[in-house]
């Protein structure tokens, strides 16, 4: 009887403190775990007793990768609790903000975290040696997406202008306008990151997943739309809680997320792409089917060439948002605090992000949970693995230990969301 | 010849100053800052040596470090003795953000009892290994410096690393955010609006970020040189403040800085006597 292990301690190029083990008993698999040692932070405790408007001050703090989604999710569960919807100017710079964060933080993925995988390196400062020109298109594109970030959110990380209800404060119409002469370069750059990202060499490598994202009756989703999947499941968001579970495994600070009927599912830039293709503008769907990904992708590995669609979207997203830009009368409509419960629910860039806060009347926190999208992701990147070890039982153990790490990197696990890191360790009996 | 010029090149790279970042309790935010620093981050890169940096790469080179950034507060007792690790092997060590120079807002469990929050937040709380208290890194290591913020400010940090590893003591202030403010002739949201504004206990260096934006502020980068925390909570309570929302106030994430921790526990006494 022959046992090997695959062990990563800690693993490099994702967000936060994670660790693989895989163990392989007389050539087959016979343990996979993701395990996130990241320690516990307890938001959804000291949640409590916090006044609605700290929300989104607090809980961007749960990832400085994507306080955005963080901000998002619970301002639009708070309105949902205050019975207020924000249209016009102000729906739009909130779609406008979500733009600047999707591109940051893809591009952040692809180009530094994601791409040294398939080119040999162990970094992109390695990789920048020999392909200069498309790491500082990545760093340029990269600030593009920052810099819209900061003009709308006063900072890139832990913005301090989105608040229940609006903003603070309103941009200029002639503000925005500069970044658009930017936003048209970062365009141009997105294309390019896609026919770059499609001569990348890929794993073959697809299977069955059960996808979730919003769906908007019109748009790409970013804040708003109902809960679906392609097996079926077509719910309000205030019923996320009758349709998904978490469970406490021992071997994971992050709570693991079920759909209660099937199990795994998979949520991020492939979910939304299989799901609202359709929804995606002329220019983006046809790069994608110019870079061969096809109508539908189930190669998780590919998830790179979706994120720069994705980031070609955000960026022509930003630049139809620019132009029909009126600068709202007010930076924020006016709130009472009602007693209730309030849902949320937006498309952080790797995937769906849910809260849901319980309210006093004067607009205290009672109780809150908040379901980030890698302790959705965390089944399925398991299963994956355990499907992928399967199947390339031949490779080097530094090869597959590799290999383990970039299909764990394709989901680009948030660790601190999900609560944080990755180590690999593969057992072979 | 060839091999003349490999060997010399990799006796320069040698010379570089090594660079290690690790993280503990923390959101990343401020590791991620290095990352921010589009225009200048091949430029870092080039004048250090990367030697430890698993966020951005899986290269590993052995330690000793020239300098380590240490992110994030300490929440565990695997972490509590891994601190003493990463100060053995450092010659300087630079805490960077209010988890690791205050405890961040995770030390909102110490004002609590952490079983409770465990019992929330978990199914399984005997799955869950923690300490009571979330705590800086100067509670457990000599710090060589500590860099403020919630998040950091990115080009501070560039300016501490070149410091460090030129010898200097680096040049971030520890006045007010309201000295910002009257630089960047912003009008006091509180005096001219009678909006609260935390910005005159507040270390300077975000650049009066939220007035500029109609807001007050939040305190993110911790409490400034010798605050007068009191004297700030009694015209917060002219403008009807409440103490709850005092203690709200200064509990935020900067929460275990010890003139914060004070001055809340002051209001929550309070509290409790009434």
């Amino acid at each position: 009887m022959k046992t090997k292990t695959i062990k990563v301690d800690y693993l490099a190029r994702v967000e936060g403190e994670g660790a693989l083990f895989v163990k392989i008993k007389d050539n087959a698999v016979s343990e996979v775990k993701f395990r996130i040692f990241e320690p516990p932070r307890f938001f959804e405790a000291f949640l409590r007793g916090r006044h609605y408007s700290e929300a989104p001050d607090i809980t961007a703090r749960i990832c400085g990768i994507c306080p955005i989604a963080y901000q998002m999710s619970s301002v639009h569960a708070m309105e949902d609790a205050f019975g207020v919807t924000l249209n016009g100017g102000l729906r739009a710079l909130r779609r406008l903000l979500y733009c600047g964060e999707w591109i940051e933080s893809h591009v952040l993925h692809v180009y530094l975290l994601h791409a040294p995988d398939f080119l040999g390196y162990e970094d992109a400062i390695q990789m920048a040696k020999d392909h200069p020109a498309a790491v500082q298109r990545g760093l340029q594109l990269k600030k593009i997406g920052n810099d819209l970030v900061t003009l709308l959110g006063g900072r890139e990380i832990h913005p301090i202008n989105v608040r229940v209800g609006g903003f603070y404060k309103a941009p200029e119409r002639a503000e925005l306008e500069k970044l658009a002469e930017k936003l048209k370069w970062a365009r141009d750059a997105a294309l390019a990151t896609i026919e770059w990202s499609a001569t990348l060499d890929y794993p073959d490598f697809e299977q069955d997943y059960e996808f979730v994202a919003l769906r908007h009756p019109e748009e790409y989703p970013f804040n708003e739309g109902r809960l679906v999947s392609n097996k079926g499941l077509d719910i309000a968001v205030r019923d996320y809680e009758n349709h998904f579970v978490e469970e406490h495994m021992q071997h994971s600070n992050a709570l693991h997320s079920l759909l209660r009927a099937r199990g795994a599912y998979f949520v991020g830039p492939l979910a939304r792409y299989n799901l609202n293709f359709d929804r995606l503008t002329p220019l983006a769907q046809e790069a994608a089917l110019s870079a061969g990904l096809g109508r539908e992708c189930r190669n998780p590995f590919k998830s790179i060439i979706v994120r720069s669609v994705e980031t070609l979207y955000a960026c022509e997203e930003a630049l139809r948002l620019i132009a029909a830009y009126e600068k709202p009368a007010s930076p924020a409509v006016s709130l009472h605090a009602r007693a209730g419960i309030g849902y949320g629910c937006t498309e952080a860039p790797r995937g769906i992000l849910y809260h849901r806060y319980r309210l006093d009347d004067r607009g205290m926190i009672h109780d809150a949970k908040i379901v980030p999208p890698t302790s959705q992701n965390q089944k399925t990147i398991e299963s994956d693995l355990r499907r992928f070890v399967a199947g390339h039982l031949d490779l080097s153990h530094e090869q597959l230990t590799w290999q383990c790490e970039q299909a764990i990197r394709n989901y680009d696990p948030c660790i601190s969301c999900a609560t944080h890191f990755l180590k690999l360790e593969v057992v072979r009996e | 010849m060839a091999d003349a010029i490999t060997k010399k090149q990799a006796s320069v790279a040698r010379s570089k100053p090594k660079l290690a970042v690790w993280k503990f309790s923390s959101c990343d935010g401020c590791q991620l800052s290095l990352l921010d620093c589009e225009e200048e981050l091949l430029a870092v890169a080039g004048a250090v040596e990367i030697a430890n940096f698993p966020e951005a790469s899986r290269t590993v080179v052995k330690g000793p470090y020239d300098l380590s950034l240490v992110e994030g507060s300490i929440t565990t007792p695997h972490d509590a003795e891994r601190i003493h690790q990463v100060r053995r092997v450092s010659k300087h060590l630079v805490t960077i953000g209010a988890c690791a120079t205050a405890g961040g807002i995770q030390a909102l469990r110490n004002f609590k009892d952490v079983r409770e929050f465990i019992a929330v937040v978990y199914a399984t709380p005997s799955y869950i290994e923690t300490l009571n208290k979330s705590t800086p890194i100067a509670d457990h290591v000599f710090v060589d410096f500590e860099l403020r913020g919630c998040p950091i400010n990115k080009l501070q940090l560039v300016e501490v690393i070149s410091a460090i590893l030129n010898h200097r003591k680096p040049n971030v202030p520890r006045y007010s955010v309201c000295l910002e403010c009257k630089r960047r002739a912003t009008v006091c949201v509180m005096v001219a609006q009678g909006v609260p504004c935390l910005g005159p206990v507040t270390q300077a260096g975000c650049g009066a970020l939220c007035p500029a934006y109609d807001r007050g502020c939040y305190a993110c980068f911790g409490p400034k040189e010798t605050p007068n925390t009191e004297s700030l909570s009694t015209r917060w309570a002219q403008m009807g403040v409440s103490q709850t929302g005092l203690v709200r106030a200064f509990r935020g994430f900067n929460a275990y800085a010890e003139a914060f921790r004070k001055e809340s526990e002051a209001h929550e006494g309070r509290l409790a006597g009434a």
